[in-house]
């Protein structure tokens, strides 16, 4: 089997521009999608949850009455929301992968705003926001999205509070009438009262004794009238009358543990995949499989060979990038033996697969065709977020995903450099190691005849 | 007849409904050349096949089987991307030789390749990579060659070439056993032939008893097969 290997290899030595391909293209297609996958998608789906009863979406603001539920719309503008009933329910759908998060606005949200407003004091108005550590690009997009979103509602509460607010202090400073409870009251206001001031002193004698004590008023009045002129500016200063509680599910990975995952899992299935498939078909493209197979060496012992020597080179190429990606981005050394194993456990089920291509195939062109149209559909369903599409078809895609090399590997690799276990991920690759190492060999049976 | 090397007693094979060979039997001597000739679908190939041990026989049994059995098949079963001497080299290795660099130079003097060791198979002319496809299942001194239609695809003049090297193989003992489509080399280069129809043999002996005294070997074979209802 040795020399089995080592033809392989004096035959890729001597075909630089294949070897130069086969890593350069996955190196540079994992870079441009782990890149693509960090920008994360439009619209998230977040399950929400609004707990106000329907009638106590209301708070008041002197003598006007504002909906919350208005502003509560804002939030859900840039996210594709799930309503549902309850906080529980909410947070299956995030487990179970069809949102992204959960955001439950609470029952006392128009509560804690009439407090706030009436300065009583008591807790912030508060949105509970609880993030899928599945995917930590699309959580760190979803994270944006709402905290953007709870900006706007902000933003928008805070030029309405403003206004009334301002309204209610033009009317002190300048005078006017407003409506409470039904009754109409007119306010004379500081400047008018500062006029009616000014005017009684000028008829006063100075050595009035009243004097000094109307003195005090006006310059009270004028204190309280130059103030008051820069309360818009105060009161639009004010920041995030709703403020925004979020935690993650247990459990998460960085985004720069997903980056560098994404990049890797990708690079070692097309170098380990396409070299797995190449180097078997190459057996049948140069006719000597059937000479081989006539005593020299066994088939179990071709798709053994084929198997390590891709998984070899592609864990050797991922490695590799491995030490780049350190050098460049900066990587815990200490998760570097854990994404060890899961390269090369992903190397040997992603060359298992690429040897069970060869299999099918005739040519080492039909093999490579074959083994792209595989791929790339395996690798974009292995990178479809949690709530990127309903909980049936997310069911769907983790399960023909699990029939293939790729999502355990990134979920490996993921775990690995991001310090979490792996054993469960490890486990499933070595599965399919051994499922497509057998199915290779059950492929080669008729092979070469 | 100095005793058998090969022989084959009743072969059968059956792929699902068809039947590619019937109660094929034979035996072939040292130093022999038998060839395998008959039309298209004859079952030419499949019978080579399973004296090479690439496929077992649905029935029937093989002699000599035991002994080394040198296999060339129709199309050049090498790497392109290695040298001549790599090739060699390479099978040497798997087939166990126990000295695989002396059976290299060995295989290189007997093909006349020496001076083209170092170069990529690919490189070569097609006469040329069949003369190393013949001498790969040569390494091993087997007693017995059994080659599928070797001279396809070669010239006149490689053609003449390669059945002298073959001759000369028979000439030092082993016993040649190869299929053709080429009638006329048949004619020329066996001392026996064996003609093949519908997995049946129909004509076992020496050439001109094959021809019944007519002068076209090609003319007498067609009319042959055509009296025997093939």
């Amino acid at each position: 089997m040795r020399w089995l290997a080592l033809k392989d290899l004096q035959i890729l030595r001597r075909s630089p521009l294949l070897v130069g391909l086969l890593i350069v293209y996955p190196i540079v297609l994992s870079l441009v999608v782990g890149k693509a996958v960090d920008t994360g998608p439009s619209k998230p789906k977040v399950a929400v949850v609004n707990e106000i009863a329907p009638d106590q979406t209301t708070f008041r603001l002197g003598n006007e009455t504002i909906d919350v539920n208005k502003y509560a719309d804002e939030l859900f503008e840039s996210i594709d929301p799930i309503r549902v009933k309850t906080r529980a329910e909410a947070i299956a759908k995030v487990r179970s992968g069809e949102a992204l998060a959960a955001m439950v606005v609470p029952a006392d949200i128009a509560d804690r705003l009439q407090a706030a407003i009436n300065l009583s004091g008591g807790p912030p108005p508060t949105v509970d926001v609880v993030y899928s550590n599945d995917d930590p690009l699309k959580t760190r997009f979803v994270q944006s999205a709402i905290t953007s979103r709870v900006a706007d509602a902000n933003r928008v509460l805070t030029q309405k509070l403003t206004g009334v607010a301002a309204n209610y202090l033009d009317i002190l400073l300048r005078g006017g009438s407003f409506k409470l409870l039904g009754s109409t009251f007119d306010v004379l206001g500081l400047k008018n009262a500062a006029q009616i001031v000014d005017a009684v002193l000028r008829q006063r004698p100075a050595d009035d004794p009243e004097r000094a004590a109307l003195e005090r008023v006006k310059r009270f009045a004028q204190l309280a009238i130059d103030n008051l002129d820069l309360s818009d500016q105060v009161l639009g200063s004010l920041g995030a009358p709703i403020r925004v509680n979020a935690k993650a599910l247990p459990g998460g990975t960085t985004s720069d543990a997903f980056f560098f995952a994404t990049t890797l899992a990708i690079s070692l299935m097309f170098v380990c995949v396409l070299l797995g498939a190449g180097l078997l078909a190459l057996e049948r493209e140069e006719h000597a499989f059937g000479r081989l197979v006539r005593g020299l060496v066994s088939r179990t012992q071709i798709a053994v060979e084929k198997t390590l020597l891709a998984g070899g080179l592609g864990a050797v190429a991922s490695l590799l990038m491995l030490a780049v990606l350190a050098a460049v981005y900066g990587l815990d050394l200490g998760t570097v033996p854990a994404a060890l194993a899961a390269i090369v456990l992903g190397g040997g089920a992603f060359g298992a697969l690429g040897v069970a291509i060869g299999a099918v195939a005739r040519e080492v062109r039909a093999a490579s065709l074959l083994a792209v149209l595989v791929l790339l559909p395996v690798a974009a369903l292995g990178l479809v977020p949690v709530g990127a599409v309903s909980g049936t078809g997310y069911d769907l895609i983790r399960v023909i995903s699990a029939a293939f090399p790729f999502r355990p590997a990134l979920h490996a690799l993921q775990d690995a450099l991001s310090g979490n276990g792996l054993s469960a991920p490890l486990a499933h690759l070595a599965a399919l190691a051994v499922a497509y190492a057998g199915a290779a060999r059950l492929g080669l049976r008729r092979f070469g005849q | 007849m100095t005793a058998v090397t090969l022989g084959a007693e009743r072969l059968s094979k059956r792929f699902g409904e068809r039947e590619a060979l019937r109660d094929v039997s034979f035996a072939a001597a040292a130093g022999e050349r038998l060839a395998i000739i008959g039309p298209n679908g004859a079952g030419k190939t499949t019978l080579l096949s399973i004296l090479a041990g690439l496929q077992p026989p649905t029935s029937g049994t093989i002699t000599g089987a035991g002994q080394a059995i040198g296999w060339v098949p129709q199309q050049p079963a090498v790497y392109g991307k290695l040298s001549v001497a790599e090739n060699l080299r390479l099978f040497a290795r798997l087939e166990k030789v126990a000295d695989p660099d002396v059976a290299v130079e060995r295989m290189l003097d007997q093909t006349g390749l020496r001076d083209r060791a170092g170069d990529e198979l690919s490189r070569l002319s097609g006469g040329n990579r069949q003369r190393v496809n013949i001498a790969v299942g040569l390494l091993s001194d087997p007693a017995v060659l059994l080659l599928d239609e070797p001279s396809t695809a070669l010239d006149p003049r490689q053609r003449e070439r390669l059945w002298e090297f073959i001759g000369a193989l028979a000439a030092g003992g082993t016993t040649v056993v190869f299929s053709t489509h080429h009638i006329g080399e048949a004619e020329r280069w066996a001392d026996r032939v064996l003609v093949l129809a519908d997995g049946e043999v129909v004509f076992t002996g020496a050439p001109a008893d094959l021809v019944g005294g007519d002068a076209d070997f090609e003319r007498a074979f067609v009319r042959f097969l055509r009296e025997h209802g093939h």
